[in-house]
């Protein structure tokens, strides 16, 4: 095993950021580059708290994500996070934010997508670019129900597959569930503890062949499993 | 100490039990030789062909098996014994984190933090309480910053002993557990005496701290880091040239540089992989820079070199803990800040002003600025980030928490797969999943 130092592409050594300006301040290179780029997908930008945040439009945020991981310029190639805002205005939109990561160049920068109010909520997926969006995306989705286009995999994630309140961050889920408490109960005294596994698992060894015969045919009449 | 040679891992161990020699010690000599004299490490198996033609078999680990760490569910595509596919189930322990900070002020949602990582609590405090100064524009004073970087540190010791203690356990090694656990209470014992709790602490105040060291306290902290290191010693002499341990941890689960960085991994999993990448390094906090440590990375990325990984991160912050030690200067733990810190209790009872004061910023909260603030910390499991965003309310619009531990677990279906049942556990152990933090 060896002990390294960091990589040390960047003139001078990162230091703690001190007496840091609500707005304002020096702005992450990545922005300008992006906006001469993508005269048309960049909405805006902004620096607030020492953070550069990039505004796209929906449907073009893929390939402004593609072309910040890829352009040897930019190379941020480590997704921190994807995940999204609903604020308390319901005049504000839902946002999906990306934080991204330039390892090389030390650079962290915020992409935003505003999802349009009435529109379905849709975005494209960023798994084909960073494997990091499978459990990410799929959490974004449980919880705000946001559709990730292209996502290999999108179902719930913390929540149970038949969970039937709806997506509990957005604003408008109260904050003990959509359902009473009666009626939470009594779904959960109605689950069927046998239903373990879903028919994707359940085909890995013919399982379905060893089940008992009123089960099947619960199967068969289309009821889920659990998870 | 390893090197890697045309593909195969060589690494000296030596323990076994062949006889004594005239002087009555252990004969202690390698198990499987090479040419060099140095034990060739036992390589998972290439994959067989498959021999008969067999049913895969569906294997059900969790959510209550005492190796998944919690309440992690892994459901298996097995031939033979040979993982073909892994499914792994979490959300057993979601408890609504996030939503419940949105109902919550900033000093209220400190005691949640503890709960999330229930093992590095008080570093969970010092992250949030970062963020929440981000979005207030507060720089903590000088002393209260030392004091978060022994508490941060103190917090990865706890962490990444009770990480090689339930290792050990996994792998089958029981005694270096009792060492780890019992080092782990001296912590605990130094923080109940700090903050009065050993477990949910709650250290941290936007602004500063909830209290100041007593005085015996440093002392403690000296003898600490002057004991601290016999025991990685100890358990270092016990299992890192252990051809037990050794053939248990190498070659599993093997992640490449590019595959880290590509599934999110952060911590000592990319670290393992040979991406020197720690955010107090990187994007530094706490005055990181001006301490003298170093950020040990592995060569292969298997379950081995997150081991050796973290036995160095714990020598390195018994470092940090030497270095702050010296430093501690003297002087207030809070900022002089009335937006956000209270007026002293005896004015409080005693002048109207500071009494109306102390009311207000009890009953309704400080209010941040419009804003919002990702801040990310280098937790023991990873880059712990969280995400506030404000809208000039007492209460945050959107509190994040981006989970490390979430990212390294996600990964874990590439890791196991093609590997044996047995290694499943020794890979799953490697990745240091605490399920509070993944589910929060």
């Amino acid at each position: 095993m060896t002990t390294a130092a960091t990589p040390s592409a960047v003139s001078s050594p990162p230091a703690t950021q001190r007496g840091v300006p609500h707005t304002g301040g020096p702005e992450n290179p990545s922005a300008a580059a992006a906006r001469a780029r993508f005269p048309e997908a960049v909405r805006r930008t902004s620096v607030v708290w020492g953070e550069t945040t990039l505004v796209v439009a929906v449907d073009r945020a893929l390939d402004v994500i593609r072309w910040l991981r890829d352009d040897p310029e930019q190379q941020y190639s480590y997704l921190s996070d994807v995940t999204a805002v609903e604020y308390r205005d319901p005049e504000e939109p839902i946002t999906v934010v990306w934080h991204l990561r330039s390892l090389v160049h030390r650079r962290f920068l915020r992409v935003k997508a505003e999802l349009p109010r009435g529109a379905p909520l849709e975005v494209d997926s960023v798994w084909p670019l960073y494997k990091a969006a499978d459990w990410l995306e799929r959490e974004c989705f449980d919880m705000f129900g946001i559709r990730f286009r292209g996502h290999p995999d999108l179902r719930r994630i913390l929540m149970w597959e038949q969970y039937a309140e709806g997506h509990p961050l957005r604003k408008d889920f109260p904050l003990r569930g959509r359902f009473s408490r009666a009626e939470q109960l009594r779904q959960a005294l109605a689950a069927n503890p046998e239903a373990r596994y879903s028919m994707e698992e359940l085909s890995i060894a013919d399982a379905t062949e060893d089940l008992p015969e009123s089960m099947r045919q619960r199967l068969r009449s289309g009821e889920r499993t659990g998870e | 100490m390893t090197e890697t040679r045309s593909g195969t891992r060589i690494v000296d161990v030596s323990l076994s039990t062949t006889g004594l020699t005239p002087s009555g010690r252990p004969v202690r000599t390698p198990l499987v030789v090479d040419e060099r004299g140095s034990a060739v490490a036992v390589v998972p198996p290439p994959a067989l062909e498959p021999d008969l033609q067999g049913e895969h078999m569906l294997i059900n680990i969790g959510p209550q098996h005492p190796a998944t760490h919690g309440v992690l569910r892994l459901v298996l595509e097995l031939d033979g014994e040979t993982v073909v596919r892994c499914i792994p189930h979490i959300g057993y322990l979601h408890c609504g984190f996030e939503k419940i900070g949105e109902y919550r002020q900033y000093n209220q949602i400190i005691t949640w933090t503890d709960r999330e990582d229930y093992l590095n609590s008080i570093g969970n405090n010092v992250a949030f309480a970062l963020c929440a100064e981000r979005l207030f524009g507060i720089d903590v004073t000088p002393r209260c910053t030392v004091l978060r970087v022994i508490a941060a540190e103190l917090s990865r010791i706890i962490s990444h002993l009770v990480w090689l203690g339930t290792t050990c356990i996994d792998i089958g090694a029981f005694t270096p557990f009792l060492w780890a656990f019992q080092e782990r209470e001296n912590v605990y014992r130094m923080l109940e005496n700090w903050v009065g709790a050993r477990l949910t602490t709650s250290a941290t105040r936007v602004g500063g701290m909830a209290a100041d060291i007593p005085a015996d306290w440093m002392e403690k902290l000296r003898a600490f880091i002057r004991e601290f290191p016999k025991t990685i010693d100890e358990i270092d002499r016990m299992l890192t040239r252990n051809a037990i341990w050794v053939g248990r941890t190498i070659g599993l689960g093997v992640m490449t540089a590019d595959e880290a960085v590509n599934y999110g991994l952060s911590g000592p999993m990319l670290r393992a992989s040979g991406v020197a990448y720690d955010v107090r390094k990187d994007f530094p906090y706490l005055d990181y820079e001006t301490y003298d440590f170093e950020v040990p990375i592995g060569t292969s990325g298997d379950v081995y070199d997150r081991y050796l990984v973290r036995m160095e991160e714990l020598r390195q912050s018994v470092r940090i803990l030497e270095q702050a030690a010296e430093r501690l200067p003297d002087g207030p733990i809070n900022v002089d800040d009335a937006r956000v810190i209270l007026p002293p209790k005896s004015k409080a009872t005693s002048e109207m002003e500071s009494m109306i004061h102390h009311f207000k910023q009890v009953m309704e909260g400080p209010r941040p600025p419009i804003g919002e603030a990702y801040v990310a910390v280098e937790s023991p499991k990873g880059e712990k980030g969280y995400y506030l965003v404000s809208d000039g309310t007492a209460k945050p619009v959107r509190w994040r928490i981006r989970p490390p531990s979430f990212l390294n677990l996600s990964a874990i279906p590439k890791m196991v797969e093609g590997h044996l049942l047995s290694d499943v556990i020794a890979i799953n152990a490697s990745i240091d999943i605490v399920m509070g933090e993944i589910d929060r």
